[in-house]
């Protein structure tokens, strides 16, 4: 008997934890709620099924449990028994499938006004690149990194110069705009990670990856790697802030672009 | 027991192939170390497993410490996390339940559940074992070379696992790494093949393929699937190895490492994994094959009744099989491969769910109406069908691709895999351990001893995973040597950590008394006789317990009917073993 | 990865084919005693060594399949440059074949029960594939000497790594033809056995001549067309 009730407690416990449990997502801030549905969608089925499962084996257990004199019944299979089964089950899996894949295209489809906003993924920093007043972000190649083009950028494309670089330091987003986020990595593979905003992406070496969000409310962000990236992967943290327009444009105006970087840098040498 | 044929109506033509030709040992070395008896083999796969099991388990306790209490032991540092995670999940995922399921229990079980004398090829089975030990001898010898083990997570990404950024990257600890993958891969090749030969060639007269146990259909499928699988484990070891040094670029882009430019150029990290989980994806399969075969037997066995809807499970054995070469990318959703990828392998991984879950229906439809005998097998397997059951339904999260992308890389995986592959698995090795201990010994396993590592292994481990989730929900990422200040993490979920850690160290704790259990009952044990759970399956026919080389004595077993002839209507006992002529001559025909 | 997944829908249909013979459909717990099926009973009649080295093939053919298919994702890459085919690389596929014919004849002689013979053809297909090997070594050096280094391209890395690879299971062939030539000189070994033996080295020989033969068009770029007509066909 203590095994009947400890198969109907896991059932009954695993509800209430669910229900009760203080752990949870984050507060959303991006357009991705479609995600949190979806989850929310698979949790109602995939619960149904565990605690009917559970409570079906707790059933069985109780009431078919040996006694002196039982005998099993004998039956090999009923083919309408496993098709119907078979049947509900394949509604279940095409209930939840169908959402997913119907979100899924929703977050590769970029939406063509997105701004493009570049991160770069170094152990174990982030870097920012943002497109400058042409609206444009310059090519870039791993082999041009140097100590005073640390994003490597190719310094003879004209669409380039006046790209805004900030490395090392905040990231800041308009609300309720579009951003395509380029995804770029000068070692290895890391991951561009922010819970609020539900998506993510590996950066890899030798590629650019892109997922696309809109922030819809204000805030602090953190920043984290999600993919192992060696030691410092768990030190490697950044910040977005997502203001209101105004707030980033007063911001955007006192980054430096890759022009006033190179000059600075050059300057430098020269002390 | 002696086969007698039973009437003029069952006549048995001659043998079509030659019984196999014995290998006889001549002295102890022969008989006990260079064994070429697929059940010495099958204890030496075994223990040597459980040996590096052991040392799986500590290394979880050790990660487990500093994830709940960072810094408690000062000589965890960040290098040696990395290096624990990764061995603990490399030795579990292939040194340990690869070898027990395959090397172990498919060494002891497949010559006595089909009634041959041995495996096919018992030199190279044996060659099999010596490699399978030095490939574990190389896995440890990396803990002592200078450098460490490799710390790259047990999917060894490149370019970070060959980088010095990691560790054991630029040292000998994924150079050892690699070279022992490659000839556990040789090894198992070489057992491999006899695992399969065998059930094509081997099988007892009158033992056709719907006539095997169930078990025998998992560890048959999942070695087709080994087979076919680890190949592309080996390409990618290999190609690693001249990566790392011969300075190729396969996999290798151009990098900038530390502010230095190093030679590499053009190569793809994404090339490897696609080969690794081309090969990653079925190997969860190849665990879980013989399992759900195992666990079928154990539950129709000591619930009395044959198993339900056995051709399905047959079947479902062999799709889920076959598509599970056809979802290898639901690993790399966000790995930056092309994402349209993403509609296929969402929907074949979600397709894989219906041969799986029909199969757990067919576990609990055995249950009902049945004479559930609650032995420690039976335990165990309703163990696993409630994990199992968990870890699945939580499959389905991370299948869906977009559900996935917020999940992935958080510690729901983490509690996902370990209670799909990890816990439900290893319900079933115990299970499996309890139910044919009394044939490998002669002994039973203690009751009660049993009982509470019953207990706490299995409530124990699904405290451990089932909260873990919601860590994974929050937002909480895997492979973190420690959390930190992290603004969205609240101190309840580090709370929740400690408590994780504190049942991992008890659930390891039981284990060594399982360990105990098995050395105390070998001389101590209940004698067993030959057949204690009245099992029809032929193992348990055999003419003397244990059994000796050879199996059966003078006459090879005939098979004449399935494996699942419990409380057969008319007949006397509750069971009839398949080597049993048909006395009872007892119409069948309503029942189709 | 559609390369190893078009062999693996091969090996699917062979699976598929001997499955459906075994009569997966059938309710085993109607059938109880004998059937009147017997052949379907044991295994095949088929000697089990000979299908234990049926299944190693797929094994390897799967192994250079995997090779093959990061080949072409590699090669699909900015950086490639095709490596020159040394010349040589003729002469030896030319050598392997002599090897495989030789050892054609070998088995087609085991049955006649020439030993002499058989003690003959052993000794020249051992020969000619150490041959085969001593010239892949020779192609290697003179690539080398002409200055194409294993690490300088991924197509000379490949090229390196796909001949080794092809170059060891050459090499492990040698091991079990050795094993037959030295039994059969022993000579006490029953005839039965020598033909097994044999036949087993002629269907290796071939397989890897077969596997040689591809390896060789990929290398030589000929599959890159044979890859590229098919792409047009398909779009």
């Amino acid at each position: 008997m203590a095994v009947v009730l400890i198969l109907v407690l896991v059932a009954v416990a695993s509800v209430v934890f669910h229900l009760l449990s203080p752990w949870w997502w984050t507060p959303i801030a991006s357009n991705w709620h479609y995600i949190d549905n979806t989850i929310i969608i698979t949790f109602w089925i995939t619960g149904f099924v565990f605690v009917a499962v559970v409570l079906f084996v707790a059933y069985c257990v109780f009431r078919f449990r040996h006694k002196p004199g039982n005998r099993a019944h004998y039956e090999p299979e009923s083919r309408k028994l496993e098709f119907w089964l078979a049947t509900l089950t394949a509604i279940g899996v095409a209930a939840m499938l169908a959402p997913g894949l119907f979100v899924w295209n929703q977050f590769v489809t970029v939406p063509s006004d997105a701004t493009e906003v570049e991160v770069v993924g170094q152990q174990w920093l982030w870097s920012y690149r943002l497109p400058g007043a042409d609206g444009r972000l310059g090519t870039s190649e791993t082999r041009d990194v140097t100590s005073d083009n640390p994003l490597g950028l190719n310094k003879n494309d004209p669409a380039g110069l006046d790209d805004v670089i900030i490395q090392g330091g905040e990231l800041h987003l308009p609300v309720n705009k579009s951003v395509k986020m380029l995804l770029r990595s000068i070692d290895v593979l890391h991951d561009f990670y922010v819970p609020e905003f539900r998506a993510k992406m590996d950066m890899v070496p030798g590629m650019v990856t892109y997922f696309w969000f809109t922030p819809t409310r204000t805030g602090t962000f953190e920043v984290l790697c999600a993919e192992l990236c060696g030691v410092g992967h768990p030190q490697m943290r950044g910040t977005v802030i997502v203001d209101t327009e105004e707030d980033y444009q007063t911001w955007l105006q006192q980054q430096q672009t890759f022009t006033q970087m190179m000059a600075s840098g050059e300057t430098k040498t020269v002390n | 027991m002696v086969n007698i044929p039973s009437s003029i109506d069952d006549p048995i033509p001659p043998a079509e192939v030659e019984d196999v030709e014995l290998y006889h040992s001549h002295s102890w070395w022969t008989t006990y170390v260079f064994s070429q008896d697929a059940k010495v083999i099958a204890i030496q796969y075994s223990m040597t497993a459980m040996s590096i099991g052991v040392v799986a388990l500590v290394l979880s306790w050790l990660m487990r410490i500093q994830l709940g209490f960072p810094g408690a032991l000062p000589f965890i540092d960040a290098e040696r996390y990395y290096q624990f995670i990764t061995m603990h999940g490399m030795i579990m995922v292939i040194y340990l339940l690869t070898a027990l399921f395959l090397g172990g229990f498919g060494n002891y079980l497949i010559p006595l559940m089909l009634g041959a004398r041995d495996m096919v090829f018992p030199y190279a089975n044996m060659l099999s074992y010596w490699l399978y030990l030095l490939a574990v001898l190389v896995l440890v010898a990396s803990f002592f070379a200078p450098g460490g083990p490799t710390g790259a997570g047990w999917t060894l990404y490149p370019p970070q696992a060959v980088l010095s950024g990691t560790p054991g990257g630029q040292d000998w600890g994924i150079i050892l790494m690699l070279v022992s993958l490659i000839l556990f891969i040789i090894g198992f090749t070489m057992g491999g093949l006899n695992y399969v030969v065998t059930v094509l060639q081997g099988r007892a007269r009158g033992m056709t393929l719907m006539r095997m146990p169930l078990t025998i259909w998992g560890i048959f499928t999942a070695t087709v699937m080994a087979l076919l699988a680890f190949p592309a484990l080996f390409v990618a070891s290999v190609m690693m190895l001249f990566d790392r040094l011969l300075g190729t670029s396969f996999f290798m882009p151009a990098i900038v490492e530390m502010g230095e430019q190093l030679k590499h150029n053009g190569g793809s990290p994404i090339l490897f994994q696609h080969l690794f989980w081309f090969f990653g994806h079925p190997e969860v399969y190849i665990v879980a094959l013989p399992a759900f075969g195992i666990v079928s037997d154990l539950i129709s066995t000591h619930a009395r009744k044959n198993i339900f809807g056995y051709r399905m499970m047959v079947w479902a054995i062999v799709i889920i099989g076959a598509l599970s070469f056809v979802v290898w990318a639901h690993h790399m959703y966000v790995s930056g491969m092309n994402p349209k990828f993403g509609f296929f392998f969402a929907t074949t991984t979600l397709i894989i769910a219906v041969p799986t879950a029909l199969k757990v229906y067919n576990w609990i439809l055995t249950l009902w109406r049945g004479d559930i005998h609650l032995t420690l097998p039976m335990l165990f397997a309703l163990a696993f069908i409630v994990t199992f059951l968990n870890g699945g339904l939580t499959g389905l999260f991370l299948g869906n691709v977009v559900v996935d992308v917020p999940l992935s890389d958080t510690l729901f995986v983490v509690a996902h895999f370990h209670m799909v592959m990890g816990v439900a698995p290893i319900m079933v090795v115990f299970g499996a351990i309890y139910h044919w201990y009394p044939k490998i010994t002669g002994r039973m396993l203690d009751e009660t001893m049993g009982r509470i590592h019953f207990w706490v292994t299995f409530l124990g481990a699904y405290l451990i995973f089932f909260p873990m989730h919601y860590l994974g929900l929050l937002g909480m990422p895997r492979r973190y040597y420690e959390m930190g200040e992290t603004a969205f993490v609240p101190p309840s979920a580090h709370t929740l950590n400690e408590f994780i850690t504190i049942m991992a160290l008890i659930v390891g704790a039981a284990q060594m008394l399982f360990l105990f259990n098995l050395f105390w009952s070998y001389r101590r044990g209940k004698d067993a006789g030959g057949n204690p759970w009245r099992a029809t399956t032929l193992e348990w026919q055999t003419p003397t317990t244990p059994p000796p080389h050879g199996n059966w004595g003078k006459d090879l077993p005939i098979v004449y009917r399935w494996a699942y002839d419990y409380s057969v209507p008319g007949a006397a006992e509750d069971f009839i073993p398949q080597n049993q002529p048909n006395p009872d001559r007892i119409s069948r025909e309503h029942m189709s | 990865m559609s390369v190893i997944l078009i062999f693996l829908a091969g090996l699917a249909v062979i699976i598929t084919w001997w499955m459906a013979q075994q009569r997966l459909t059938s309710k085993p717990w109607l059938e109880v005693g004998r059937a009147s099926d017997p052949a379907r009973y044991d295994g095949s009649s088929i000697p089990t060594a000979k299908i234990g080295l049926g299944v190693f093939l797929a094994v390897v053919g799967a192994l250079f399949t995997l090779f093959i298919s990061a080949y072409f994702m590699r090669m699909g890459l900015a950086d490639w440059w095709a490596i020159p085919i040394p010349g040589l690389l003729w002469a030896n596929t030319a050598v392997l074949a002599l090897s495989s014919m030789a050892v054609q004849w070998t088995k087609i002689e085991a049955q006649r029960g020439h030993i002499d013979a058989v003690k003959f053809g052993l000794l020249a297909s051992f020969a000619t594939a150490v041959g085969f090997l001593i010239g892949q070594l020779y192609a290697w050096r003179e690539l080398v000497a002409a200055g194409y280094f294993i690490a300088d391209n991924p197509a000379n890395s490949f090229f390196y790594l796909i001949t080794g690879m092809h170059g060891l299971h050459i090499l492990g062939g040698l091991v079990a033809l050795g094993r037959t030539t030295v039994r059969v000189w022993e000579g006490n070994a029953p005839l039965g056995k020598i033909r097994l033996s044999v036949e087993l080295c002629a269907m290796y020989w071939h397989f890897m001549l077969l596997v040689w033969l591809i390896l060789f068009a990929l290398l030589a770029g000929w599959a890159n067309d044979l890859v590229e007509i098919c792409r047009q066909l398909l779009t």
